[in-house]
């Protein structure tokens, strides 16, 4: 079945909006449009980063879990406090899989939980004292961390505690940096604030803690920013560069360490994966330092060889073969994946509701196995995410922002996609529909899905979860005769 | 007042950015770009204008400035 017309993409979200109340559903016209490919601009048709609705389903999270989640937690080497409530920091804890190597509790910490547990003494009298306390007994349990975060949660804020003069003692004390983060959960609308206010605190912190220190350079040095190596991702990506001949000096923040950081400011390219959660510090090298930075797609074999040619031509003819030699070297294995894969998956339909890049950058992996992405949104993408993702996207598809619960499910029985790619709280909502899933936040436990190991792995993922038989089973065997008559798609 | 970058797109033209909002759009026309005055009215794609103090031109870019809103582009 061929995807919805312009018209009956534009009837279907007139017809799901019309629940709402009035001012509502004003307010949710703006987040839903349909695509249209000529458009250099996302500005007049989908306004983003607004503030969600009360009273709707929203799949956000806050600024903490941007902060100490996403950026901050995957350092593998630095020890990030959460600091306030207990529930935050056990619930943020190594739930994206941010995969290291290390020994967790001894020179690696992302899997453990920090946190000064706040309790209602602590709310009336302020933590300051408790923090201080904290910062001590972390230093002599696990003296080879190499540096403290304090990812601050809602409390801290409303209370006024200064976290930044109890690090900045802290630091003088134990020596090794100790960064404040006021990433307080209910700062801004959604996570994305979160990935800023951390990029702003490793500006502040420590992006310049090695400048004029001496470093090796070889003229191919790169850095890979963006990339939380996610059931493995950032390794996956990493072989394929350093094959090409660059040298990965840092890893940001997947398998990062604190060094890697401090030594970024010397490579010659940043690469880009997450634009979302790194562009600011992208863009401060680029002032700062005069590191030019990228955007690359390490989905799917069409956007691998893009981007890997891309990227070669930031730099000299040895790199330039080196591209040509990898995408030769990899090319038999990928159409293998392909040649098995896509008669099993080909002109199937997927719908994505993802966070910050991979509504638009799995859209190529999709491509390549002859599936059909016939609707997209993101979670808490800006105007820029969304000019970017008018280009991927295929006309007439329906992209929506801020998604509600409400909202996703009418989306879904009337398009009726083949496969859902989404997160663990649409999951089992899905699950139930009777509808093929897999979590793109998480990769469902699996992964990587990225680089050319991680497309097999994709390929194969996709193909287990849509073509399972369990999915001819959603019926109880006594109700299969009645029902086949009257085949209405749960 | 508001913190600003300006910085060189791929193919040579300007690109404005606010990162408190996270606007990002191409300028359309500045001003002043002479060596010695450099800035003035920016004019940007998406119909908002800003006012940055004209300086030398910076010899790289991007550049950090304080900017000056004209006329609203939001919503």
């Amino acid at each position: 079945m061929a995807a919805l017309t312009r018209e009956e993409t534009a009837n279907l979200i007139a017809e799901v909006l019309e629940v709402y109340p009035e001012k509502a559903k004003k307010d949710r016209a703006k987040h839903l449009m349909i695509n249209d490919k000529e458009l250099e601009s996302s500005k007049k048709c989908i306004t983003s980063n607004r503030k969600s609705l009360p009273g709707v389903m929203t799949m956000r999270g806050c600024a903490y879990a941007g902060s100490k989640g996403v950026v901050w937690g995957p350092i593998k080497d630095i020890i990030s406090i959460s600091h306030g409530p207990i529930g935050c920091g056990q619930y943020a804890r190594a739930g994206r899989r941010n995969y290291y190597v290390g020994t967790t509790g001894v020179d690696a910490f992302c899997e453990m939980n920090f946190t000064s547990d706040f309790q209602e003494k602590d709310i009336v009298f302020g933590g300051d004292k408790k923090l201080a306390k904290l910062i001590d007994e972390i230093e002599m349990l696990f003296p080879l961390n190499k540096g403290i975060s304090v990812q601050s949660e809602c409390p801290i804020g409303l209370i006024g505690d200064d976290i930044e003069a109890v690090s900045k003692k802290a630091a003088a004390q134990i020596n090794k940096p100790v960064v404040p983060v006021r990433c307080e959960g209910f700062r801004g609308v959604s996570q994305s604030l979160g990935h800023h206010i951390a990029n702003d605190s490793v500006r502040d912190w420590i992006i310049s803690n090695r400048d004029g220190q001496a470093f090796e350079t070889t003229p191919y040095d790169v850095a890979i920013l963006g990339d939380y190596n996610i059931g493995g991702d950032a390794w996956a990506s990493r072989i394929l560069l350093e094959e090409m001949g660059l040298r990965v000096v840092a890893q940001w923040s997947g398998d990062g360490t604190l060094a890697e950081m401090e030594n970024t400011p010397k490579v010659k390219l940043n690469l880009l994966h997450c634009y979302r959660s790194m562009n600011y510090i992208s863009r401060h090298m680029e002032e700062k330092y005069g590191i030019p930075w990228l955007e690359y797609n390490f989905f799917g074999p069409t956007k691998i060889k893009e981007s890997l040619r891309k990227i070669a031509s930031f730099f000299d003819d040895n790199i330039k073969a080196g591209a040509e030699r990898v995408i030769e070297k990899y090319t038999p294995m990928m159409d293998a994946v392909i040649a098995k894969y896509r008669p099993r998956l080909e002109g199937k339909k997927v719908m994505l509701y993802v966070g910050g890049l991979r509504p638009r950058h799995v859209v190529g992996a999709y491509e390549d196995l002859g599936m059909e992405v016939v609707g997209t949104g993101y979670e808490f993408a800006h105007n820029d995410d969304y000019d970017r993702t008018i280009k991927d996207m295929g006309d007439a598809t329906l992209i929506y922002d801020d998604v509600t619960g409400y909202e996703f499910e009418e989306f879904v029985k009337a398009m009726k996609p083949d496969l859902i790619g989404s997160g663990i709280k649409e999951k089992y909502v899905f699950h139930k529909m009777g509808i093929p899933f897999r979590q793109l936040h998480s990769w469902d436990y699996s992964g990587p899905y990225h680089g050319c190991d991680g497309f097999a792995i994709f390929a194969k993922d996709m193909d287990l979860t849509l073509n399972n038989p369990c999915w001819n089973l959603m019926k109880a065997p006594w109700q299969k005769d009645a029902s086949e008559a009257e085949k209405k798609a749960a | 007042m508001a913190n600003i970058m300006i910085r060189q797109n791929a193919a040579g033209g300007l690109v404005f950015y606010l990162p408190k909002r996270d606007l990002e759009a191409a300028i359309e026309s500045i001003e002043f770009d002479t060596a010695e005055k450099w800035g003035g009215v920016l004019m940007l794609e998406n119909g908002g204008s800003y006012f940055v103090d004209p300086i030398a031109k910076p010899a790289r870019l991007p550049i950090s400035l304080r900017a000056r809103r004209l006329g609203a582009a939001e919503d």
